[in-house]
């Protein structure tokens, strides 16, 4: 039995730490590009109808399982599906539980540096004076390390402020920060929603009213056979599956920590819409108005094609410092602010399931877990931050933050409702339930769910091929024409490459420490037995 | 704004708020078990009292 004895402090710390989890950068940078790639207004059918029958199931699934894990002394996925099912393969299955966990953490913490970079450079007036190239170019030249000072003691600071707070436990830390981190980033929000309400044209050289873009971003498609497409249905579920943070293994490891009469339907709800209303309430209504008010539907289109990220960092700053020094700098640290708090309430979620194994089937101490774990993302986080331009981020985020998580949910539903039992499984979701569980939720979880999930790991197929053969860097390739660039792609080649390998010992390592757990626990049980 | 646009923005934020809102409002006022030292939550337990 594991000598873990972490708690949580109370309810709404746990909601909010659970809110935190599932509230990160895409709530704000990739949510509103996707509503705009797939229809404005029309994309939010499916949006809501996938939360619905996907998000609130996979909810009910990770929370009761987490609950049920914890009730045998285990807090991380391996041993929580272990328990679930009489086959030990499920065991290994779990390794994505504390895989994903720790290489989405070694690029997530290096993304989450750059908020607080940009919290400094708004303060200290890096961008005033500044025209957008200008703005944009620094980004590059910040994650090109051009001056590698800055990035790199931000990214240390980053590691060292997450480990610390790791180490002082649930309700010492991740709680305490939740509580505080999450009120402040939804008034940030609403503060930052009010200005961008306000843009109006002519003023501060807008060139559109805010509800320009907010027309653009909330009109139904013209065409009505939009809302049939299933390229925009595939998106929904894929912007659904991100936000909640199912398929990581994290929501399973804080509900670990529950006792079992405790609820988890109710929590489970609260802790879901509140993501969602910080989403779709306050994700909506800051970047694109503000964009569109001020460079155009056009302009903003044509940056939103290479995601959120260009949006956020390389042209807001510059869109602030269009309301005056006192503001650009309000709005700056609000925005930057915002996202930090966004990015730490997941990033502390990352931790927990590793020290939870640690803890559980290696006896270590809390303190030297935490540390421990600080140490992995570091060595792990090293080539993403040294080798961006080579692509190492993004091959860390298509296998660890994609694939896996795709996989791994896809997996576990099966699990829950065919190996565990649906039965069963009901029984636990509605145990100590504060409110009473609508039964669909029950067919929506055998049918309806894992239906949606084979079908978005299915249409991610051949995004999978593409991105093990390296389609995109051997087109490039084809395209080019100087010996130089020619030579730069062989070079990202070779570090997607080495990427993937070293992703691979990772898991393999992990699936290691799993057996060398379970021999241990075989070992101690005949011991027992004996006695 | 469109009216459809303005219809969809104001339909969908009403909806994911009011939910939001429900639960949260729900969860703070939902009584705790009767033994609250059977529950998960140290703040609840009769020795922090």
């Amino acid at each position: 039995m594991s000598e873990n004895k972490e708690q949580w402090g109370s309810r709404i710390g746990l909601v909010l730490a659970m809110a935190g989890n599932a509230v990160g950068l895409g709530n704000f940078l990739r949510f509103p590009v996707q509503a705009i790639q797939n229809g404005g207004g029309t994309f939010m059918i499916p949006y809501l109808v996938c939360f619905f029958a996907m998000g609130i199931p996979l909810l009910f699934v990770e929370w009761s399982m987490g609950r049920f894990g914890g009730k045998y002394g285990n807090h991380s996925t391996p041993f929580i599906l272990d328990k679930m099912s009489k086959f030990k393969f499920w065991k290994y299955v779990g390794v994505f539980g504390i895989f994903t966990n720790l290489a989405v953490a070694a690029y997530y913490c290096y993304l989450e540096s750059w908020t607080l970079s940009w919290v400094w450079n708004s303060i200290a007036g890096t961008f005033s004076g500044k025209s957008q190239a200008e703005v944009a170019s620094y980004f590059g030249s910040y994650v090109g390390l051009e001056n590698p000072i800055m990035p790199i003691a931000a990214w240390i600071l980053c590691l060292l402020l997450n480990t610390w707070i790791l180490s002082r436990g649930l309700s010492g830390g991740v709680e305490k920060i939740a509580k505080i981190g999450m009120p402040l980033l939804i008034l940030f929000g609403i503060f930052l929603a009010i200005m961008a309400y306000n843009v109006k044209a002519g003023v501060n050289g807008a060139v559109n009213d805010a509800s320009v873009g907010l027309n653009f971003l909330w009109k139904p498609a013209n065409e009505v056979g939009d809302i049939f497409s299933a390229k925009v249905w595939m998106a929904a579920a894929g912007q659904i599956f991100f936000t909640l943070s199912v398929g990581m293994g994290s929501i399973q490891c804080y509900a670990s920590y529950l006792k079992k009469r405790d609820d988890i339907a109710l929590n489970a709800m609260t802790a879901g819409f509140t993501n969602e209303f910080v989403e779709v309430v306050l994700g909506s209504s800051i970047i694109i108005p503000i964009a569109v008010g001020y460079l155009g539907i056009d302009n903003v289109i044509e940056m939103t094609k290479t995601g959120g990220l260009g949006l956020g960092f390389k042209t807001l700053p510059y869109l602030f410092e269009q309301w005056g020094r006192v503001l650009a700098v309000i709005c700056g640290v609000f925005w930057f602010g915002l996202l930090f708090f966004a990015g730490i309430t997941s990033s502390l979620a990352m931790g927990t399931p590793v020290m939870g194994f640690l803890q559980d089937e290696f006896g270590w101490k809390r303190q030297p877990a935490a540390w421990f774990f600080g140490f992995l993302v570091f060595i792990l986080g090293l080539p993403t931050v040294l080798f961006f331009n080579y692509g190492v981020f993004d091959e860390y985020d298509y296998w660890a933050g994609t694939f896996s998580l795709v996989l791994f949910a896809l997996l576990e539903i099966i699990l829950f409702a065919y190996f565990f039992g649906m039965k069963k499984g009901w029984e636990e979701i509605t145990t100590g339930a504060d409110i009473k569980v609508p039964i669909i939720f029950k067919y929506f979880i055998m049918i309806v769910t894992p239906a949606l999930l084979l079908w978005v790991f299915i249409n991610n197929l051949p995004n999978l091929w593409a991105q093990i053969t390296n389609q995109a860097i051997y087109d490039e390739m084809a395209k080019a024409t100087d010996l130089n660039q020619i030579w730069e792609l062989r070079k990202k080649l070779w570090f997607v490459n080495g990427s993937r390998i070293l992703l691979l010992t990772v898991w393999g390592a992990i699936a290691y420490l799993v057996y060398v757990a379970y021999r241990k626990r075989v070992k101690a049980s005949l011991t027992n037995e004996s006695k | 704004m469109e009216k459809g646009a303005l219809i969809m923005m104001l339909s969908t934020m009403g909806i994911v708020a009011g939910f939001t809102f429900f639960f949260f409002y729900k969860m703070m006022t939902v009584k705790p078990k009767v033994d609250s030292d059977e529950d998960s939550y140290s703040e609840n337990d009769t020795e922090n009292k």
